[in-house]
């Protein structure tokens, strides 16, 4: 069981959070103008690493907040837990 | 005293006797005493039979790592398999058998597989048992279950309790030996919290069998001086008899603890309990597990392992026999051999496979008058229940065979050691990885990925001296890590230390055939019956890999987890494959590290508090009238009130008519509630429903459905506007919360410019549905002053009034198809209101139904039910509910999905209604549709059946499907084969009663 640090309520059992995927995948401003293609891409395909993971949790069973956090895939190991949509992605992986 | 018994000496209680049954016969042991130890100063060494062979099995080690002598405790509910008798803690009165043999383990039919063993070579399974396919399941299956036995499970329900436990420490020590207590001492002395955990009944470890001193005091003495000394810090905690079974993520890890084993079965009070604890920091300090040589026939009763023989003189009291032969590849049978020929055995030679013994542990035992006989090995082995003697022979000088005169030695025992293996089991499910060690020939740990170190014997170091200064370091390296100041350091215990010759890895020690030829067998895995031969086929047919060689000969796969058979398998694949060991790799160990009860895991979570229940304010009253109750999610719902004895479906006809043609109530308490507040609210549900809410009037109420990116349909429910910025949602019963952390999802992550806040208040409303032609008239009387008038409180509209002198929320909506109310009152009231409502309702026939009677009325209507009729790959569109999709609005959640070209197809599996030719067959839901009557499968199947009811108010059956462009099968026949028979059904429109809605707006 994961020990994952809330930004808010602090460390928790995993089993209060839910898992909301990878992060930093914003929903585009118009899907309209996207191509099927496109669309699908951001349905879809998501990175799948071996290694350093950005994704979303929420505190389910807590304050109800979304926040990301960034995972090792491999160890499991936590490197970084923090809020706000507008964080630069960039690779960094 | 029993034959076997020392007078003296051991950690035994001789004053408390104690009087136990081992298969039938009355034995007598000592307070303080395994069954093993018990069984083995009685002189029984034979306790099982094997797996495959049926072959007799004895006692071979002294602890967890017991491959042969598993055993059945108790009957009735206390009854209890996959015991090691090593580890049972003896008790007065204990009934025990063996597990593994039939009729008995001295005359065992079985054991006629023997003479068939060319037949259970590996893989014997899949090679054998192929042909013709129909035996496998008829004939060969139950057959190899019967044979194979293994355990039986328990037949009666276990009367015992158990508990669980959380915890968190700064310091976790798992093991209690000379490295763990150092350890421990070091973190409590720095002020740590604590926790040690040990899996037997007394700290020490090693140590318990230990003869040497430590600080000039016995060992077990120091043992309890340390113990005293952790015990008075107060936040230690000590666990003895808790075993650490689980490493999981982020240094989570359960423990397994015997509160009572040891005094008996039924003692009341908590019986095991699991202990879940979140560690800052572990140390491992686990011991290792002697590990035997492969010889010929090494799995006769009576040849044991050297250090257990040890442990069984040293700490019980017992002797293995009165002769024995020690066979050795490495020094620390040495002291074996000595302790042993001190307490009374006759040693007859210790067989040492090296060429010569000149360190300082033979000179020791060449000093205590011990014969050795050097690059010799054990080639044969008499006796079948009972080792009777042994062929010693000179070994080649390369190790692969045997020549020169042979020496037989009559003995009733023999003591092994082929080395050491780390138990590194708890280091491996961590995630830790391992390296190979030529010198110590053992895998020892590498790297770590969690938060743990590994000291004393788990981590390679073999000798007391070493184990108690890492241990001492890892508690000073953890007390560091969280952040504590180590107390300063003190001078280690003082030991005496026989320098080490090195150890000799002989892989398979040949016999006087070559391996697989002739009678005798090297068995590796005992408890699954592998023998070196079993693994040196399996790679010649391909199975290369550890991991397929594992599962293909079964070796390691018993309950034991083949901690004594682990190394020696996958070493003599190396040497099979002639590649070294570190490229042949080892297999991942799972927990739980011993076996645990079902009891422990479960701990108080069983019967009624085996899963949460939800109940409403009105369960009581449900209760009381007899209600039968549906799960639907963690929510108990009244299914149906049954009167005088009436089946399901007689209940649900009487409640389905008296909503038709009188009145009748629901309780709907359970659906999820949301409150939406903020200037922004109606925006927000533009967004994620698929209608448009903008225009709808203070007081309306509104059907809508919520759809994920993917088009897919995923909730639906009524909302309702209470104010300009005010709205209330409801959701499907068993969808709430997901709704809820979804809403949440797209307000904080995607649109963090709209206010609007969401509160869950689905416990804060008690709701009662009042449904049927005479609804109006019954809440007439509850709420003299409101105007129920179709102008004045129309369908799809909310009203505040007084009902029954309760405040209430009233709302016109209906799931039923009929005239129907929805009184929502505070949660507290609820009860106070129902029980109002069937005051008044009495003189109007006022019937209470279940969640089924409104299933059949919503299905008559053609409602659907989310889940249902949906299952993630559904649009509204399939659904034929293209009305509830705006073409107006730019965009909401799954709009641009609806023109995907899978989800545009006009073919996609479509709503219908379906009624049966047979108007007396009800179709089962789940039932697949076909175009064809007859035909063999497979057939192309259309699709399914959703919903299925007979339907009082119609007088027949009717039901709803998914089926392939089921919009253009409209009136068309279709099929549903059941196997006994094909029902033809009339496909139609999925509405079957009222599809004008005269009655829900009347």
């Amino acid at each position: 069981m994961l020990l994952i640090e809330c930004p808010w309520c602090g460390p928790r059992d995993e089993i209060e959070f839910a898992y909301g995927g990878e992060a930093h995948i914003a929903r585009p401003a118009d899907p309209s103008k996207l191509s099927d293609a496109e669309w699908a891409e951001f349905l879809f395909f998501r990175s799948n690493p071996k290694g350093a993971h950005r994704e979303r949790w929420v505190h389910a069973a807590g304050c109800r907040r979304w926040f990301n956090v960034e995972r090792d895939t491999v160890s499991y190991r936590i490197s970084r837990v923090y809020t706000g949509a507008c964080e630069p992605v960039g690779e960094g992986q | 005293m029993a034959e076997f018994r020392n007078s003296s000496g051991g950690r035994i209680d001789r004053a408390r006797p104690l009087t136990f049954r081992f298969n039938g016969k009355r034995y007598q042991g000592f307070s303080g005493d395994t069954l093993a130890s018990a069984l083995l100063a009685n002189g029984v060494h034979l306790v099982g039979r094997s797996f495959k062979y049926h072959r007799p099995r004895g006692i071979v080690t002294a602890g967890a790592e017991e491959p042969n002598a598993l055993v059945q405790l108790e009957t009735g509910g206390y009854f209890e398999p996959n015991l090691r008798a090593t580890q049972v803690e003896l008790y007065d009165g204990l009934t025990a058998s063996s597990q593994n043999a039939w009729p008995s383990v001295d005359f065992d039919i079985g054991a006629i597989n023997g003479f068939f063993s060319k037949l259970f070579v590996a893989g014997f399974y899949y090679k054998t048992f192929m042909h013709p396919r129909s035996f496998w399941m008829r004939v060969y299956e139950p057959i190899i279950r019967r044979a194979a036995a293994g355990a039986r499970a328990p037949s009666e329900a276990d009367p015992d309790t158990y508990d669980k436990m959380h915890a968190h420490c700064d310091v976790l020590v798992a093991g209690a030996g000379p490295a763990g207590l150092m350890a421990a001492l070091e973190a409590a002395k720095a002020g740590a919290r604590v926790i040690v955990a040990d899996e037997q009944a007394e700290f020490g470890g090693s140590l318990l069998g230990e003869t040497s001193g430590i600080d000039g005091i016995p060992a077990a003495q120091w043992v309890e001086k340390m113990r005293a000394d952790l015990a008075a810090f107060p936040e230690v905690r000590l666990l003895p008899r808790t075993t650490v079974t689980g490493y999981y993520d982020h240094n989570y890890l359960i423990m397994a603890e015997r509160k009572t084993d040891h005094l008996g079965r039924g003692m009341g009070g908590v019986r095991q309990r699991l202990w879940k604890v979140r560690a800052k920091r572990v140390v491992l300090a686990t011991g290792a597990h002697e590990r035997p040589l492969v010889f010929a026939d090494n799995d006769r009763p009576g040849i044991m392992l050297a250090g257990a023989a040890r442990a069984y003189v040293n700490r019980y009291g017992v002797k293995p026999g009165n002769t024995g032969v020690v066979f050795t590849n490495n020094d620390s049978a040495y002291e074996a051999a000595i302790d042993l020929a001190k307490t009374g055995c006759r040693i007859e030679a210790i067989i040492d496979v090296r060429p010569q013994a000149t360190g300082a542990m033979a000179q020791k035992a060449r000093a205590a008058g011990l014969r050795i006989i050097c690059g010799a090995a054990i080639a044969g082995v008499e006796g079948a229940k009972r080792v009777k003697a042994v062929e010693i022979a000179p070994l080649s000088s390369d190790g692969e065979t045997v020549g020169g005169p042979v020496k037989r030695i009559e003995c009733d025992f023999v003591a092994v050691s082929g080395g050491w293996t780390p138990a590194v089991h708890l280091l491996s499910q961590s995630g830790g990885k391992l390296r190979f060690d030529e010198a110590k020939a053992c895998f020892v740990p590498n790297v770590s990925v969690q938060a743990e170190t590994s000291a004393g014997a788990c981590n390679g170091t073999l000798f007391l001296e070493g184990a108690l200064e890492e241990g001492a370091k890892a508690g000073r390296a953890a007390v560091e890590a969280v952040g504590l100041m180590p107390a300063q350091e003190s001078a280690l215990p003082k030991v005496e230390t026989v320098e080490a010759a090195p150890i000799h890895a002989l892989w398979i020690v040949p016999g006087k055939k070559p391996v697989g030829h002739g009678k005798a067998k090297h068995f590796v895995d005992a408890q699954n019956d592998v023998t070196a031969a079993d693994i040196m086929l399996a790679s010649r047919e391909g199975y290369r890999s550890v991991e397929h060689l594992k599962r293909y000969t079964t070796t390691g796969m018993g309950t034991d987890q083949g901690k004594t058979s682990n190394v020696n398998a996958l070493a003599i694949l190396s040497r099979t494959l002639s590649s070294p060991i570190p490229s042949v790799g080892t297999t991942t160990f799972r927990p739980p590290y011993t076996p645990v009860t079902y009891g422990t895991l479960a701990g108080r979570d069983v019967g009624e508090l085996s899963d949460v229940a939800r109940v409403t304010p009105m369960h009581g009253w449900h209760v009381a009238r007899g209600a039968v109750f549906e799960d639907v999610g963690q929510w108990k719902r009244p299914w149906y009130y049954p009167k005088d004895g009436e089946s399901l479906r007689e209940a649900v006809n009487r409640e389905c008519l008296a909503v038709r043609n009188g009145v009748g109530i629901l309780d709907a308490s359970t659906l999820g509630k949301i409150d939406i507040q903020g200037p922004d609210a109606a925006e927000f549900l533009n967004r994620v429903y698929t209608n448009a809410w903008s225009k709808l009037g203070i007081g309306r109420c509104r059907y809508g459905i919520m759809c994920k990116e993917d088009g897919m349909v995923f909730d639906d429910g009524v909302t309702t506007r209470l104010g300009e910025n005010h709205f209330l949602m409801t959701t499907t019963t068993g969808n709430a919360a997901a709704v809820l952390d979804r809403l949440e999802d797209y307000l904080q992550t995607e649109w963090p410019d709209l206010k609007v806040y969401l509160t869950s208040v689905t416990e804060h409303w008690a709701t009662a549905s009042i449904a049927g032609p005479k609804a109006r008239e019954l809440v007439g009387e509850l709420a003299p002053d409101l105007d129920l008038s179709n102008d004045a409180f129309p369908f799809m509209s909310m009203k505040e009034a007084t009902v029954a002198g309760l405040a209430a929320r009233i709302y016109r909506i209906s799931f039923t198809g009929e005239l129907s109310y929805e009184i929502n009152v505070p949660a507290y009231q609820g009860m106070a209101l129902w029980e109002a409502i069937f005051a008044a309702g009495e003189t109007h026939g006022l019937t209470p139904y279940g969640t089924e009677t409104m299933h059949v009325l919503r299905a008559e209507k053609g409602f659907i039910i989310v889940g249902q009729e949906t299952d993630g790959t559904v649009t509204p569109f399939d659904l034929g509910m293209d009305w509830i999709v705006s073409t107006k609005k730019p965009d909401f959640v799954g709009k641009r999905s609806f023109s995907r070209p899978d989800t545009a197809r006009t073919d996609r599996k479509q709503l219908v209604g379906l009624l049966t030719e047979d108007p007396e067959e009800v179709l089962p839901e789940g039932a697949q549709i076909t175009a064809d009557a007859d035909g063999t499968p497979p057939m192309p199947m259309l699709g399914h059946v959703t919903s299925s009811y007979w339907s009082a108010t119609l007088g027949r059956s009717i039901a709803m499907a998914l089926i392939a462009d089921g919009g253009n099968r409209q009136d068309t026949t279709v099929h549903a084969p059941l196997g006994v028979k094909t029902l033809a059904c009339k496909v139609v429109k999925p509405v079957f009663f009222d599809s004008e809605g005269a009655r829900l707006n009347g």
